[in-house]
């Protein structure tokens, strides 16, 4: 039962989003930033399956970015872009990874920021490849070898965006009830049992982390592809905590919690910010103080039980 | 190669002053079901530790089919067939008593399928059937943290056992089960490790399933063996009366007991 809906209500938010792009084409560029960063959300959504929270997932987030910044002018072609940009985060997550597996809790999410503020300084300093903070311009790549017109191009950037968001919701979904995801969420309550019935807790951890890296690249290359303007910004701190806020907000029971988040944080975004310049960080603050005090399952959570449904679990 | 599947020899750990292993020499052999007894901090526990790698002994060696397993982690031990459970159950709270099982028989399996689910339809129906054997099946749906103490101790059992262990550590299996229910279920883990032909050693403080189930029984006081033999001999021994079947604790002193009654196997 569970399963059917969440594959309609999936379908109604694929509706949902083609429709308001349609009607409103300002949002197109919005909603596919958002798409973005719930593709990256997912992955911070597999750790806090392990009870593990990453503040340093920008660090994929702007792998990702600076691999279409870097190899567009040479490589104009967003189906090429896209899958190194995945290849290139993914092969950072292992190296960083295997160092990180070895942590949990305050140590894990410290560590993964230490790792992408190092990171945030060398794209801030190697000004003669990075151009610093003024950052570097992306021409739009081709896309499928078709060469677009600008209005074309973003919606094909939304549509791309739209594809990889479902195809990775689908994949964490299966992911999650696979052995790989449930033996992530032991290592939350029991990770010494694992170890006794002959798994390595650390490479199930490592695996996740991997994969939520190579997410993160990904949601970096359409970032980077849609402003077009990559700057060190995407990888700073605040960047990560937007990712773990998103995550929250969004709730963590369900691949479609991301994406909930994902779109409700950028619409706010832009609406508070266009309202009230200065107070709207504040707004989301208190948005997200009463996710956590009266909805613990975020979004998703809340939508589950107007639909009838328990909350939360693992399924 | 030889009959005894398990070997310990000078077997030394102390924490701080507590000599936990003070020269254990063991031999578990290949097939039987060896009890251990032994009063409140003779170090039981700790020897299943040392033997799954969990401690390193200071001194001394462990042999499994011959080969030293000394040094090696938990889990290189486990995948070459030991398998353990806890005196206090070690379980993923958050999952289902069914899902707990099935992540043991994934184990076994190859757990590094990311598409597939857990509950897969083999490998729900084989964690359904030994949640039958330990008459859990009612319980396969419920939380492993909304279990009662018997149910949860049978559960840490369930996991060891779909491991496919050949040779099974238990420490305390029957400790929290309700008394009306304990004979039965060790009748039937009896006969399920009996029939797979696996070695079970397992630390016990009921003497009425000592009796019933072992076949040797080895007392442990104050991190050494003081006595190793068939239940009738050993039990009926009055300085084992004293020691672990009367008064408990490490108040009763171990110097009444005989420095070993003579290893007949039975
Ligand atoms: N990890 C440890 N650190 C410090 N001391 C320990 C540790 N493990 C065991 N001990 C001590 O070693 C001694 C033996 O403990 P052990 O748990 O092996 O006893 P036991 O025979 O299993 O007792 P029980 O019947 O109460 O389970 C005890 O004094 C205990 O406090
Ligand atoms: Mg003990």
């Amino acid at each position: 039962m569970r399963r059917g809906a969440e594959i309609s209500l999936a379908l109604l938010g694929v509706a949902g989003v083609l429709a308001a792009a349609w009607a409103a084409p300002w949002l197109r560029f919005v909603l596919t930033i958002a798409l973005a960063k719930g593709i990256a959300v997912l992955g911070i959504l597999l750790l806090l399956r392990a009870g593990q929270v990453s503040f340093g997932h920008a660090l994929y987030l702007s792998s990702g970015a600076y691999v279409v910044a870097f190899l567009a002018p040479s490589l104009p072609e967003a189906l090429l872009l896209l899958p190194l940009a995945a290849l290139i985060a993914g092969l950072i997550g292992l190296v960083a990874g295997l160092f990180l597996a070895r942590y949990r809790d305050i140590f894990f999410g410290m560590l993964n920021l230490a790792i992408s503020m190092v990171f945030y300084s060398l794209l801030e300093k190697l000004y003669e490849l990075t151009r610093g903070t003024d950052g570097i311009r992306v021409e739009p790549p081709r896309v499928a070898g078709l060469a677009l017109t600008l209005e074309a191009y973003v919606w094909a950037m939304l549509l791309v965006a739209l594809v990889l968001a479902v195809g990775f919701g689908m994949l964490v979904r299966a992911y999650l009830a696979s052995p790989m995801g449930q033996a992530l969420a032991g290592i939350k309550t029991r990770e010494t049992r694992l170890e006794f019935m002959g798994v390595s807790a650390r490479r199930v951890l490592l695996a996740a982390y991997v994969l939520s890296a190579l997410m993160g690249g990904v949601a970096g290359a359409i970032v980077g592809m849609t402003t077009r303007h990559v700057t060190p910004l995407l990888a700073y701190w605040t960047t990560s905590g937007e990712l773990v806020f998103i995550a929250i907000l969004g709730g963590a029971g369900g691949a479609l919690g991301p994406f909930l988040g994902a779109v409700t944080y950028e619409l706010v975004r832009v609406y508070a910010a266009a309202a009230f310049a200065e107070a709207w960080q504040a707004i989301l603050g208190v948005v997200l103080l009463l996710v956590i005090l009266f909805a613990p399952g975020g979004l998703w959570g809340m939508l589950l039980g107007l639909l009838g449904r328990r909350p939360g679990r693992a399924p | 190669m030889s009959e005894a599947l398990l070997q310990a020899r000078g077997l030394h750990l102390a924490f701080g002053g507590v000599k936990a292993a003070d020269g254990i020499d063991l031999d578990v052999l290949r097939g039987e079901f060896l009890a251990i007894i032994g009063p409140n901090g003779a170090g039981k526990t700790t020897f299943l530790n040392m033997a799954t790698g969990y401690l390193r002994p200071q001194a001394g060696t462990i042999a499994y089919e011959g080969e030293s397993i000394l040094g090696l982690a938990p889990r290189a031990i486990v995948r070459r067939g030991i398998g353990r459970s806890f005196q206090l159950p070690q379980l993923f709270t958050e999952h289902t008593v069914l899902e707990n099982v099935a992540l043991a028989v994934a184990a076994r399996e190859g757990v590094w399928s990311p598409l597939r689910p857990l509950l897969r339809p083999a490998w729900r129906e084989e964690a359904t059937e030994v949640l039958a054997r330990f008459g859990l099946a009612t319980l396969a749906g419920a939380r492993a943290d909304a279990l009662n103490e018997g149910a949860r101790k049978l559960t840490d059992i369930a996991m060891a056992v779909a491991l496919k262990p050949r040779l099974l550590l238990m420490d305390e299996p029957t400790s929290g089960v309700a008394a009306a229910e304990k004979m039965a279920i060790v009748e039937t883990l009896a006969r399920v490790l009996r029939e797979t032909g696996v070695t079970a050693v397992f630390v016990e403080h009921d003497m009425d399933v000592v009796e019933r189930f072992a076949d040797r029984v080895a007392v442990w006081s104050q991190g050494r063996i003081a006595a190793l033999g068939p239940p009738g001999t050993v039990l009926a021994d009055p300085a084992v009366q004293r020691e672990v079947i009367g008064i408990e604790g490490p108040g009763a002193a171990a110097a009444g007991l005989p420095g070993g009654i003579a290893a007949g196997h039975a």
